[in-house]
């Protein structure tokens, strides 16, 4: 046996499959403002759109790279991709998606996961929607969910409101980088006292080399309304570089609940750099889950901003770094209201030299009372070599706040190992114990699904990686 | 079957720890092992199982044969050898009844266990080991007392029904009740199937199993066998009869080794 074993986190992941490129329509490497108006003209958008898109641009070119978080020395803007468009429209039927992009969502179980337990589908391939579908009766029941560039055309009055709003294009780099090229993503409006009960779901797939991808979400819950959204992201692995910068704004107005979950697993050559922002009016409700499995370097901290009295906010936050990797994640929570409570719960998994770090902020405004937070950070470290960091933020300008901050560190240990295989479990079964019994915790809280594709990419990650 | 321990030799960081072990036990038979502390009692018990940070410098074990050496601690395990542990370790998040159902599963022949069966004999287990059945959703051994872990150790051993068991001193730090149970647990196991070395410092928990052998250890060696007459002839002398009998020649033989 000759043949050199290919490294691990290749042969692990199970996504990095590519179909020849099919683009009908290509900006030319690098960015600059003609990039900008290509993409725009493509997408036949409003005037007030294409400003919007230059003023960010400006903004992406003046600001400084992030001077903390994780690695990003290695990004080169001008060796990049930002837009590529797979199909001349987009189709509400799989048959009518062509066959590689179809063949490429049927082996992401994308259409299986549709017919079993998604109310909604939004798939997306390289810049565009390629696919979007989601069930009759809600529709009936006045819910949107589609492309932004279709709610763009069709519900103008509602975009220009909220779009932008969260997280301003000014915001940081990254999101002004995303506001410049934006292409895809999801708009969902679900009207007062709706209840989505089964999730929608958006899958983001790079097919191109050294491609950027940026899709924009918005997502609007009427008053005492309710939706869970569900992402998943995969992308071929090349020997270059690729970058996925995502906005995702979240309006939960009184009394909605909204539940974002992301199962994060790019793979390892993608820079993936993402701002995440919800606000939460009187007694809503915003819970973040975010996985960050894959990836070369992840930073994204979702937020959550506590804006009317009662407001909760959750982030749950699980990485696992391997080889290569950089997980800078984490959670932020800004309280501007009375009464509101929130809860960051982090869980990192490190092995094979990767750097899982926790980053976050909590924020309570001057003048408030009653105010709860509570912040946990595990980390596991499953070797000598692999790293985590810690890095909690606590700004607390009020005086009547109860704030609680925990993080452990744990290291799998010998003793644990020996003790599981005397009972018969291999090394490999013994570690994957360990770390899957780490994470139960926080897995338990996961709707079914998720919790079993959860643990699936962990298992994938930890095959042959041990011993 | 038969566990032979021939000639074992083994050191922890350059340290001699067993200097030669000789010792047999059948299927059927209950051999206790005693000796004062740090004679090598319980890194005989840890290199029985394989553990990683011993290393064993010349001598055999074997299993009907087979050289266990050669096995990793999981195979040993499926080939029926148990360990009890002096220090059972805490798995967060990882539940007793998970646990034993994946540990039955891994030594039924073809994979396919009998579901309803393992949770009835589970259940008559723990009644037995007075656990309380709560116990079967609590992670392992996380904020257990040390006599719950000493029971859920001996509760482990009745479900997987090992051919032979080291129990390493199981009764040290339990109350007289404890204690009792722990014994019923190894009496109950106690038949032709089963052998078991019992590692103790004390004799208080082989008035609750009564030996068939008994052997004193004392510095890396076993420096007498004998039968149930031994606890009591150590009983009434103490270990600085050992210390007196056996010390010196232990002594002299180091100096030979050292200087050969």
């Amino acid at each position: 046996m000759s043949t050199p074993q290919p490294p691990v986190e290749i042969d692990d992941y199970k996504y990095g499959f590519a179909y020849p490129e099919r683009s009908v329509f290509k900006t030319q490497k690098g960015l600059n403002a003609d990039v900008v108006r290509a993409i725009s003209k493509h997408k036949s958008e409003p005037e007030w759109m294409l400003e919007f898109r230059l003023k960010a641009l400006e903004t992406f070119f003046k600001r400084a790279m992030p001077n903390w978080g994780a690695d990003l020395s290695d990004l080169n803007f001008d060796e990049m991709y930002y837009y590529a468009k797979p199909t001349p429209k987009q189709e509400r039927t799989w048959d009518d998606v062509p066959d590689d992009i179809k063949s490429t969502f049927e082996r992401l179980g994308i259409p299986e996961a549709e017919r079993k337990f998604l109310a909604g589908v939004g798939a997306q391939y390289d810049s565009e929607m390629v696919y979007h579908n989601m069930r009759g009766d809600l529709e009936k029941k006045g819910v949107i969910f589609s492309d932004p560039e279709s709610a763009v055309r069709e519900h103008p009055e509602i975009v220009k409101e909220y779009f932008g709003t969260v997280i301003p294009y000014n915001d940081n780099k990254f999101a002004a980088l995303n506001s410049a090229v934006w292409s895809g993503g999801s708009f969902v409006y679900v009207p007062a006292g709706v209840h989505v009960d089964i999730p929608l779901q958006a899958y983001f797939r790079i097919n191109s080399q050294s491609f950027g991808q940026f899709e924009r979400t918005l997502i609007i819950a009427e008053e005492g309304s309710f939706v869970h959204y569900v992402e998943g992201c995969t992308a071929p692995i090349y020997t270059t570089d690729s970058l996925h910068s995502a906005v995702v704004e979240i309006i939960a107005k009184p009394g909605a609940r909204v539940r974002y979950s992301t199962v994060q697993n790019w793979s390892s050559d993608v820079y993936n750099l993402v701002t995440k922002r919800a606000v939460a009016y009187e007694n809503a409700t915003v819970e973040w889950v975010d996985g960050n499995i894959g990836s070369k370097r992840t930073m994204k901290y979702p937020s959550v901003y506590l804006m009317g009295e009662g407001a909760h906010g959750e982030v749950l936050s699980i990485a696992f770094a391997g080889s290569g990797q950089e997980q800078d994640t984490g959670g932020k929570v800004v309280h501007v209201a009375d009464n509101t409570t929130s809860v960051i719960t982090s869980k990192s998994i490190s092995k094979g030299g990767g750097t899982a770090s926790y980053r976050g902020l909590i924020r309570v405004e001057e003048g408030l009372s009653n105010i709860k937070s509570r912040v946990v950070c595990d980390a596991l470290l499953l070797d000598e070599e692999s790293k985590t960091n810690t890095y909690p933020y606590i700004e607390i300008d009020s005086d009547d706040v109860s704030m609680e901050h925990e993080a452990r560190v744990s290291k799998i240990s010998e003793e644990q190992l020996f003790y599981l295989m005397s009972r018969g479990m291999s090394e490999t079964e013994a570690s994957m114990m360990i770390v899957n019994g780490f994470l139960d915790p926080l897995v338990k809280q996961l709707p079914m699904e998720y919790a079993v594709e959860l643990n699936r990419l962990i298992e994938l990650e930890m095959e042959g990686s041990v011993g | 079957m038969v566990l032979e321990i021939k000639n074992l030799k083994a050191k922890i960081e350059d340290k001699l720890i067993l200097n030669g072990i000789d010792l047999r036990l059948n299927t059927g038979e209950i051999h206790a092992l005693m000796g004062p502390n740090g004679s090598g009692k319980s890194t005989l018990a840890n290199i029985l199982m394989g553990h990683p940070s011993y290393e064993v410098t010349g001598g055999e074990i074997l299993l009907d044969g087979e050289n266990l050496l050669e096995m990793a601690t999981d195979q040993r395990s499926k080939l029926g050898l148990f360990l009890a542990f002096q220090y059972p370790v805490e798995i967060p998040g990882v539940t007793v009844g998970k646990f034993l159902k994946r540990a039955t599963e891994l030594r039924t022949a073809d994979g396919k266990m009998d579901v309803s069966k393992y949770i009835k004999d589970l259940r008559e287990s723990m009644d037995f080991m007075e656990i309380d059945q709560q116990f079967i959703n609590r992670y392992l051994n996380e904020g257990f007392s040390g006599g719950e872990k000493k029971r859920m150790e001996i509760l482990q051993m009745m479900v997987l029904k090992p051919s032979f068991a080291v129990l390493d001193e199981t009764d040290s730090g339990l109350d007289i009740d404890a204690l009792k149970i722990v014994s019923k647990g190894v009496n109950k196991l106690r038949g032709d199937g089963f052998g078991a070395l019992i590692i103790t410092h004390y004799q208080r928990i082989l008035d609750h199993i009564k030996p068939d052998f008994v052997h004193i250890m004392y510095k890396g060696r076993i420096v007498t066998s004998g039968g149930k007459e031994l606890v009591e002839t150590l009983e009434e002398r103490g270990y600085d009869w050992v210390r007196t009998k056996y010390g010196i020649e232990e002594d002299e033989n180091e100096h030979a080794t050292a200087t050969s």
